[in-house]
């Protein structure tokens, strides 16, 4: 499934906020069909960087592109191949599951009918013919997080950026919102997600580790595990947070 | 272009499915309008009155008791000399006088004219205006009634003036001033406060990922509250000439084309404000104390303008609401044409080109 093809590229990639620091100097590199785990503890800068990548924050300093795109000057060309699922709710709760499909399915530029074929499939493949015509806001987390994902996809975009898509769900569904992402990585999509749930950065291909801003690990799970000699993520994770310095 | 329409269909759902954006939209307006036309005509029940009748005879005699018998007026006095009168208004005994001309009688059947005068004491303009409609719906009724009986022309000139405030003015003036203080802030606050909110809630991030231009999705979000904001300016002319029973004066397509120039003024402001500020609080805030409360001052429409010291007339000058108030009580009130307001209208295309390029050039492509 990997090829060598990189889908995204950073060198030294930094931002600050005045002269706060949130990402520092990060490089590395995404093969497309992989999915990269982006860890970090709350305010490690996994959102910003995630923001960099999608075109949304301008870069400090440091180099990033992103399907062939630098995010400096290209970033709306940038838009046009990825997908998005911000750590904040990404649909909108005033409309219904269908109308949400319509509006993003017309934003991302399907055509009538390939919105109306598309949007069916995802209702069916989610089992919510019945909540269809439902308002968003009126369903359970879990299923808003299955739809956002589903129309983040929808216009099988190159790669899609996934903020936490996880945040907040019990253990089954997050099982099943796993399910999905691996059928988009076989319809050939690269997958960026963040986490702070340890046992899904099992699920990735590699994983980053960041700290502070900085990475400070990355590799597959398995090489992690033996570089930092635990038998888990959740040990590899916690043998680094202790050089953190920032608090939750 | 498809795109365009997916936006602006999903910014309807939002605000017709937002009850109280949509209780905003719509019952803000009519609640103005219908409050003010109702304090208005509640000020003129039974209101005092004099009659300087200076024919005395059988038509005078029967005018001045219909005066009494309606439910507007109560004639407490009977005037002999027009010296009278200021008297009378300096002590508040009579809001109005109405004043019939020697031989009243002899000239309405003989020269089929005759004149009647109403002085209003102008000191409360808007209700002397609206007594003295009454008062002429009173005089045409009778009018008709002779007339009927006859089939032969009479005429009976009316003629209203004002005593101390003699520029004035009609009753109808509030009507303006809705309609400008309506445009101002729903126009302003709720793009806004639309536009924030999507920033707030974090949904800006997605429409800015999506390949819709930035700047098109800004200008997507204005377009419904351009569509309502009209909506209810048809919804005010609607109110005013049926139940409030205002004269029909002006062009209305001048009207609406200026309406609409001043919608984009105040959408304008409302793109402004939605780039300066992240919160909701904010966006309300700033709609409300930094241009709903000039608007109300210095649009000449609760104060009158001539009345403020210098310098507040100068900033006046700043305040488009001013300019805007000015063209529709022009057009509806004087029911006069483009000639007498043209410079308003470049004023004020002036100001809304100024504020959408500080809009657009402030707009950001990126988030912070
Ligand atoms: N717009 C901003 N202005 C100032 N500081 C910010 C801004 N956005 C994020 N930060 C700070 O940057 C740090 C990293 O935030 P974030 O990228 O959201 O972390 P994470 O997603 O890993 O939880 C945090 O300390 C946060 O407070
Ligand atoms: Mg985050």
């Amino acid at each position: 499934m990997l090829s060598q093809e990189t889908v995204i590229k950073t060198h030294n990639l930094t931002k600050t906020f005045g002269d706060f620091i949130a990402v520092n100097a990060i490089t590395f590199e995404v093969k497309a069909g992989e999915i990269f785990g982006f860890l970090g503890a709350n305010g490690a800068g996994k959102t910003t960087a995630m923001r960099i990548l999608c075109g949304l924050l301008s870069p400090t300093s440091g180099e990033a592109s992103v399907a062939g795109y630098d995010v400096y000057k290209e970033n709306e060309s940038i838009k046009k191949h990825i997908g998005y699922m911000s750590q904040k709710f990404s649909l909108f709760e005033n409309l219904t599951v269908k109308e949400n499909i319509e509006f993003f399915g017309g934003i991302y530029g399907l055509s009538r009918k390939e919105i109306k074929e598309k949007g069916n499939d995802l209702i069916h493949r989610l089992g919510m013919e019945k909540e269809a015509e439902k308002l968003v806001g009126s369903l359970p987390l879990g299923w808003k997080q299955k739809i956002s994902f589903s129309t983040a996809i929808l216009h099988q975009p190159k790669i899609v950026f996934l903020d936490e898509p996880t945040g907040g769900v019990d253990p089954i569904t997050r099982r099943q919102f796993w399910d999905m992402i691996y059928e988009a990585t076989d319809s050939g999509i690269t997958v960026f997600v963040t986490t702070h749930y340890m046992d899904e950065a099992e699920y990735c291909n590699r994983v980053s580790i960041m700290v502070d801003g900085t990475i400070s690990a990355l590799d597959t799970p398995n090489n992690l595990k033996h570089q930092f000699e635990t038998d888990s993520m959740e040990g590899v994770f916690l043998k680094l947070a202790r050089q953190a310095k920032r608090g939750e | 272009m498809k795109l365009f329409f997916a936006f602006i269909r999903k910014e309807f759902w939002h605000v017709l499915r937002d009850t109280r954006s949509l209780i905003i939209l719509l019952g803000l307006p009519v609640m103005m309008m219908l409050l003010f036309g109702f304090a208005l005509s509640n000020e003129v029940k039974n209101s005092n009155i004099g009659i300087l009748d200076l024919s005395h005879d059988e038509s005078t005699i029967q005018l001045a008791n219909r005066f009494d018998q309606s439910r507007y007026f109560s004639v407490i006095k009977k005037l002999t000399r027009e010296s009278e009168i200021g008297e009378a208004f300096r002590k508040n005994e009579l809001r109005m006088v109405a004043i019939f001309p020697p031989n009243f009688q002899d000239n309405l059947s003989h020269n089929k004219q005759t004149q009647i005068r109403f002085i209003g004491d102008a000191t409360d303009p808007n209700t002397s205006n609206i007594m003295i409609n009454y008062a002429s719906a009173i005089i045409r009724d009778y009018q008709n009634e002779i007339l009927g009986e006859q089939k032969l022309l009479y005429r009976i000139e009316l003629e209203s003036s004002m005593l101390y405030n003699p520029k004035l003015s009609s009753a109808f003036n509030f009507v303006p001033g809705v309609m400008t203080l309506i445009l101002m802030l729903l126009g302003a606050m709720m793009t806004s406060v639309s536009i924030v909110k999507e920033k707030e809630k974090g949904t800006m991030e997605i429409l800015l990922v999506s390949p819709m231009r930035p700047i098109m999705v800004v200008i997507t979000k204005a377009i419904p509250y351009l569509l309502l904001c009209f909506v209810d300016v048809l919804l005010i002319l609607l109110l005013a000439y049926t139940v409030l029973d205002m004269p029909m004066r002006g062009n209305i397509a001048l009207l609406l084309a200026e309406s609409i120039l001043f919608i984009f003024t105040t959408l304008s402001l409302g793109l402004l404000i939605s780039n300066l500020v992240n919160t909701q609080q904010v966006a309300m805030f700033i709609s409300l104390v930094g241009l709903l409360m000039p608007a109300l001052i210095f649009s000449g429409f609760m104060f009158p303008l001539e009345n403020m010291p210098l310098p507040m007339q100068i900033i006046s000058n700043l305040i488009p609401t001013k300019w805007f108030y000015s063209i529709v009580s022009t057009i509806m009130v004087k029911g006069l044409g483009i000639e007498y307001i043209w410079k308003q209208t470049l004023i004020l295309v002036g100001m809304t080109i100024f504020y959408l390029t500080i809009a657009l050039k402030k707009f950001k492509i990126r988030l912070e």
